[in-house]
């Protein structure tokens, strides 16, 4: 299945058989305390400097979140966005669950964007799906629903499958339906890393959709928390998900996601492999000399 | 010396060890407020210190959290006979329409750690619930939002308990990773606290012991 993004002509397939997708997770103002309070006074440098960086580390959709308690988060959201393609031209993911947010980005945006996210509660897909469909955009839908995050792959699958089917009522088609798993954090339940592959099997077995992950919950409140993330990513990779809303910018991140890339026969004759490897040399020489 | 290894225990996260050190200490004579303040309460206090100093990680206090409950669990009935008073009444949850628990699960066990009677809400947790367990006698209302949508929970919770005319009796307390100093005071909260040990020593502060 393809999840097609666009903005204007520049085109990102998420699919089992292209390259995996890095959504840039940077643009967000939770817990970045600088970029939080230039964007509270609508000053948006440092989201188009995070834009840029991040799709010269190798995003190809940039996630956009402006949520700041007390804002005016359509206008904010707006104006992050208008920011961002002012700078770039990668599609875009819009981070809210703010309809009226979502609606201001949505309206002006020149292509097919990435909503995230919805859950399966009928209070959010009732608000969100129409979006959705209105501005024929793609959704990531968050496996969770009124009874909260189910304990089973099977009952995830169960909860994917109302995404699937509430988006379907829309008239939204099921390519254009991505599912995140939801990584929780190991550090609270040894088990939780294990339930969420398990269910991404399932799930990519039984609906062939796209999957994302927001990866980097998983490894709260643990030292050395690159290493977890990265590994899994990778275990999910070997599971079906396609992207994932991560940070570019990490070295480790960026190199292992081509790696997989080359593991699952992503990469013709591993050209995109030795083209990075050749720019890490040379930039290695430039620090050098 | 036996006060020293249920110390260690609690530390190391031994549940079955506390236990057993618990009852052999109540069989040797040793008095109860001794083994839940030298013991169970110091260890706690130091998980939390190594917690905040970044020499601890999350599942080491969980499970730490764990061995001194087991402790605690066996020790109760002696502390009701010897009318042990509780370091006071704590209601806690995580505001309404959001699901995050472990950092609210963590500040309730340091509090219980630190001899707080404790009521867990839960997630998901609305300001009617909250107010509710403050009419049933909270002296502290602890609330924990990880999200930016859900934050607004936690002013529409503060609002509910001055409707109920309960603003004054309760001291309220708020975290989690959006949350700041700054928002805190705007919303009118008594405090803010960073992690979950320095939210004992701030609740602590509030009832001024």
């Amino acid at each position: 299945m393809e999840t097609v993004l666009t903005n204007k002509d520049k085109q990102v397939i998420i699919s089992p058989d292209h390259p995996f997708v890095i959504i840039g997770e940077r643009i967000n103002p939770t817990r970045r305390k600088k970029l939080a309070e230039s964007m509270a006074q609508s000053r948006f440098d440092l989201v188009q400097e995070d834009a840029i960086n991040q799709v010269s580390a190798g995003a190809q959709v940039l996630d956009v979140n402006a949520g700041i308690p007390g804002a005016d988060e359509p206008a904010l959201l707006r104006g992050a966005v208008e920011a961002v393609l002012g700078v770039t031209d990668v599609p875009l993911c819009f981070d809210s669950a703010n309809p009226d947010a979502l609606e201001a980005a949505l309206s002006i945006y020149p292509g097919k964007a990435l909503i995230n996210s919805t859950t399966a509660e009928e209070s959010m897909m009732s608000r969100v799906l129409p979006l959705v469909k209105k501005y024929h955009a793609a959704v990531i839908g968050v496996i969770t629903d009124e009874s909260g995050i189910p304990a089973t792959p099977a009952d995830r699958l169960a909860v994917a499958r109302k995404l699937v089917q509430r988006a379907a009522d829309f008239g939204i088609p099921a390519e254009d339906v991505v599912i995140d798993c939801l990584a929780l954090t190991v550090g609270a339940d040894s088990k939780a890393g294990r339930v969420t592959l398990d269910s991404m099997q399932l799930i990519q077995s039984e609906l062939g959709v796209n999957l994302s992950l927001g990866a980097s919950n998983v490894s709260f409140g643990l030292p050395d928390r690159k290493i977890i993330n990265v590994a899994y990513l990778a275990l999910g990779i070997a599971r079906g998900l396609t992207a994932a809303i991560t940070d570019p910018t990490v070295p480790e991140i960026q190199t292992t996601l081509m790696a997989c890339d080359l593991l699952m026969g992503r990469d013709d004759y591993a050209m995109r492999w030795i083209q990075a490897f050749r720019r890490r040399e040379k930039a290695k020489a430039a620090a050098q000399s | 010396m036996e006060l020293k290894d249920i110390y260690e225990n609690v530390i190391n996260g031994q549940a079955p060890a506390v236990e057993a050190g618990v009852k052999a200490a109540l069989a040797s004579g040793v008095a109860a407020d001794a083994i839940l303040n030298q013991a169970l309460i110091a260890a706690m206090d130091e998980v939390g210190r190594r917690f905040e100093e970044g020499d601890f990680f999350v599942p080491e206090m969980l499970i730490a959290a764990r061995a001194m409950q087991a402790g605690l669990n066996h020790l109760k009935p002696y502390l009701a006979e010897s009318s042990i008073k509780s370091a006071g009444k704590v209601a806690i949850g995580t505001v309404k329409g959001d699901l995050h628990d472990i950092g609210k699960n963590l500040v309730a066990m340091m509090l219980e750690g630190a001899g707080f009677e404790v009521k867990d809400l839960g997630v998901d947790v609305s300001p009617e619930a909250f107010v509710k367990a403050a009419q049933e006698g909270a002296q502290v209302v602890g609330m924990s939002a990880l999200l930016t949508t859900t934050m607004s929970n936690m002013e529409k919770t503060i609002q509910a308990l001055k409707d109920a005319g309960l603003r004054e009796s309760v001291k309220v307390i708020i975290g989690g990773a959006p949350v700041t100093q700054d928002y805190a005071n705007r919303i009118g909260a008594d405090a803010f606290a960073p992690d979950a040990s320095s939210a004992t020593r701030t609740v602590r502060q509030l009832l001024g012991n």
